[in-house]
């Protein structure tokens, strides 16, 4: 089992990082979470220009053997998605903190980013 | 082993025909051109008993019920009795034909009024449809026979609540309905969340898609509640027949309250399941319900002693399927009924119970289980104490394959945080304790196994005609035809080195 972790990244409970650039948030699943699904296979598509609420579903993600929801983990528009991802979801499971993110998301209040965890406590909740 | 493609040597065949009555021609001869195809067609050009050999071999490398222990749980994968096949393989009924004169096919029809009557008296029901061909199509029947309810009520519901525990099939089918799903979230015991269940629960809600037991196999105690909350705001209750196999003569749907039962003929009464289907996914409504049934169903007319076929009118959602049945699958199920008797149906779900918790206290020690409680006709263990060898459950079952065994359902139910790499066992009453004990002797050698030589497991099967199989490969380019294996082959050539077979 693996559970690698990134400094200065925000981490939600149903296992999606977010790394907060100015206004922008960009999503992504952690490493544990692509160690968990196994084999990713498919990617539902994401609409740009979508509003979500936080802990709402973002997309929805399948691996050989499980089917689960990418939640955002902070309320906001949809500004871009990965395509290279959408091609070749493989890269999820190779590189879930680099290549692959998943979309990017303009944050509308940054005072969501209180219910998020950081690396330690992130870590520490997935401590088997 | 080769395909029968490639067995092929060019102009082979496997038949002679006199040449004095009958002389070869050629294609062009007799159709016209547009209407011969330029594509090369691929027919294997092989002898009589090139063909014979070949299939003979096929069929001993596949795995069935006739080989032995096949314990997918949910999915309830018990023995076919010869019997059911010898007689649905009578002539009067393989010869007879769904557009035939009523008058003609008397027995067929009464056949299926009869196992109408059987299933409701089974399920506390008041009428079956026996036309959806199998389970998902029958959720999908289940669930445009609610629509058509409330649509005709004037009330405008749209959403549909679903345990996070139900089969895949559930939303899906919900979904094809243009119903919004809402996933209803499971307590510590394994059940339905009822505080959750009653917040979710309102006057837009259709009600509540409910297997019980549940795919975890636990029998779900609140049905009570569950009953009165969805009765309370005016929605309909609906039964995946799926873990019906835990029921038979010990409660009755109908009596718990829902509206709308499912039943998998080709998993509870016996009729062949998966590759051997077709299946019948039977649906059964309350008196309600009965003119949004499919159209038509079999009747009988009392006064003339006949049976006929009954147009169900306007309120029916019509038919969803060419005629009206898997006609076979009904007769096998009606032979398993009948050899059965209401006993022999208790017994057989008393001792699915009674195999499932065995295997469930024998295995607990070495299989830490998604629930520690008895279990309904199936039990769900996880392989998570074998993670740190870098085991996965994925490994365990394909280990099982080494030793002659299917494995279980694996991964399944999946939800977070009991039910993480389950792997969950369905010994139907067919099974006897020797089997179970085989088993369960194979299973803890494969614990040990995982723990001392963790390798032999994530390398397996070692034993089986085809080692482990490429599950990514397969899930993104499935090969369904040769043509598609030569066309990836040839990709592969030049593109992605990565994957291979």
């Amino acid at each position: 089992m693996t559970n690698k972790v990134i400094k200065n990244l925000y981490y939600t409970k149903s296992d999606e990082w977010l790394k907060v650039e100015d206004d922008m948030g960009t999503v992504g699943i952690t490493d544990y979470a692509q160690d968990q699904l196994g084999d990713i296979v498919y990617l539902e598509k994401i609409k740009k220009g979508k509003k979500l609420k936080q802990g709402e579903a973002l997309t929805t993600i399948e691996s050989v053997k499980a089917v689960s929801d990418v939640n955002t983990p902070v309320s906001g528009e949809v500004i871009e998605v990965n395509e290279k991802v959408m091609e070749d979801t493989s890269i999820i499971n190779k590189e879930p903190y680099g290549e692959g993110w998943i979309a990017k998301i303009n944050i509308d209040n940054k005072d969501e980013l209180k219910k998020l965890m950081n690396n330690q406590e992130y870590s520490e909740y997935r401590k088997e | 082993m080769k395909l029968i493609f490639e067995k092929s040597i060019k102009d082979r065949d496997g038949y002679s025909l006199p040449g004095d009555l009958f002389k070869e021609i050629k294609i062009e001869d007799c159709l016209p051109e547009y209407a011969i195809s330029k594509k090369k067609k691929l027919l294997s050009e092989v002898s009589e008993v090139d063909v014979v050999r070949h299939f003979t071999k096929l069929s001993k490398l596949n795995y069935g019920l006739d080989d032995g222990f096949y314990p997918l749980g949910s999915c309830t994968m018990k023995y076919n009795p010869k019997i059911n096949e010898k007689l649905a393989s009578l002539n009067n009924f393989t010869y007879a034909h769904p557009l035939a004169p009523e008058e003609t096919v008397q027995g067929s029809l009464e056949i299926i009024y009869d196992l109408n009557k059987l299933l409701c008296e089974i399920t506390a029901m008041d009428e079956y449809t026996m036309a959806p061909a199998a389970g998902a199509h029958g959720e999908l029947t289940g669930n445009l026979i609610m629509r058509k309810y409330f649509v005709d009520r004037g009330d405008k519901r749209h959403k549909m609540l679903i345990p996070d525990s139900a089969h895949g099939t559930n939303p899906a089918s919900a979904a094809m309905a243009d119903f919004q799903v809402v996933e209803v979230k499971s307590n510590e015991r394994g059940t339905v969340d009822l505080t959750e269940l009653a917040r979710l629960m309102d006057k837009d809600t259709v009600g509540l898609m409910l297997t019980n037991p549940n795919t975890v196999g636990l029998y779900d105690e609140g049905i009570k509640n569950i009953e009165k909350i969805v009765h309370h705001k005016g929605g309909l209750l609906y039964y995946d027949g799926a873990n019906l196999n835990a029921s038979l003569g010990i409660i009755r749907p109908g009596d718990a309250g829902f509206d709308v039962v499912h039943l998998n003929l080709h998993k509870t009464f016996s009729t062949p399941h998966g590759g051997g289907g077709p299946g019948a996914g039977v649906i059964g409504v309350k008196k309600d319900l009965i003119p949004y049934l499919p159209t038509p169903i079999v009747a009988f007319d009392s006064t003339h002693k006949k049976y006929y076929l009954l147009d169900l009118g306007s309120k029916s959602i019509g038919m969803v399927r060419a005629f009206w049945s898997n006609f076979p699958v009904l007769i096998k199920t009606y032979v398993w009924i009948l050899s059965m008797g209401p006993d022999g149906l208790y017994n057989a779900s008393e001792t699915s119970i009674i195999n499932a918790n065995y295997v469930l206290a024998k295995l607990k020690k070495y299989y830490k289980p998604a629930y520690d409680r008895y279990c309904g006709h199936e039990c769900t263990v996880t392989g998570k104490e074998y993670k740190k060898y870098g085991v996965k459950t994925l490994d365990i079952a394909k280990r099982l394959m080494d030793y002659g065994m299917h494995p279980p359902t694996i991964y399944f139910p999946h939800f977070e945080p009991y039910a993480e790499e389950t792997i969950m066992v369905e010994p139907p009453e067919s099974e006897s304790k020797e089997m179970l004990d085989k088993f369960i002797e194979i299973m803890i050698k494969i614990s040990n196994e995982a723990k001392t030589n963790p390798e032999l497991l994530t390398t397996a099967p070692h034993n089986t005609p085809i080692r482990r199989t490429n599950d990514l490969v397969a899930a993104k380019r499935p090969i369904l035809t040769y043509d598609d294996e030569l066309k990836l082959k040839d990709e592969l050539k030049y593109k992605d080195k990565n994957i291979d077979f």
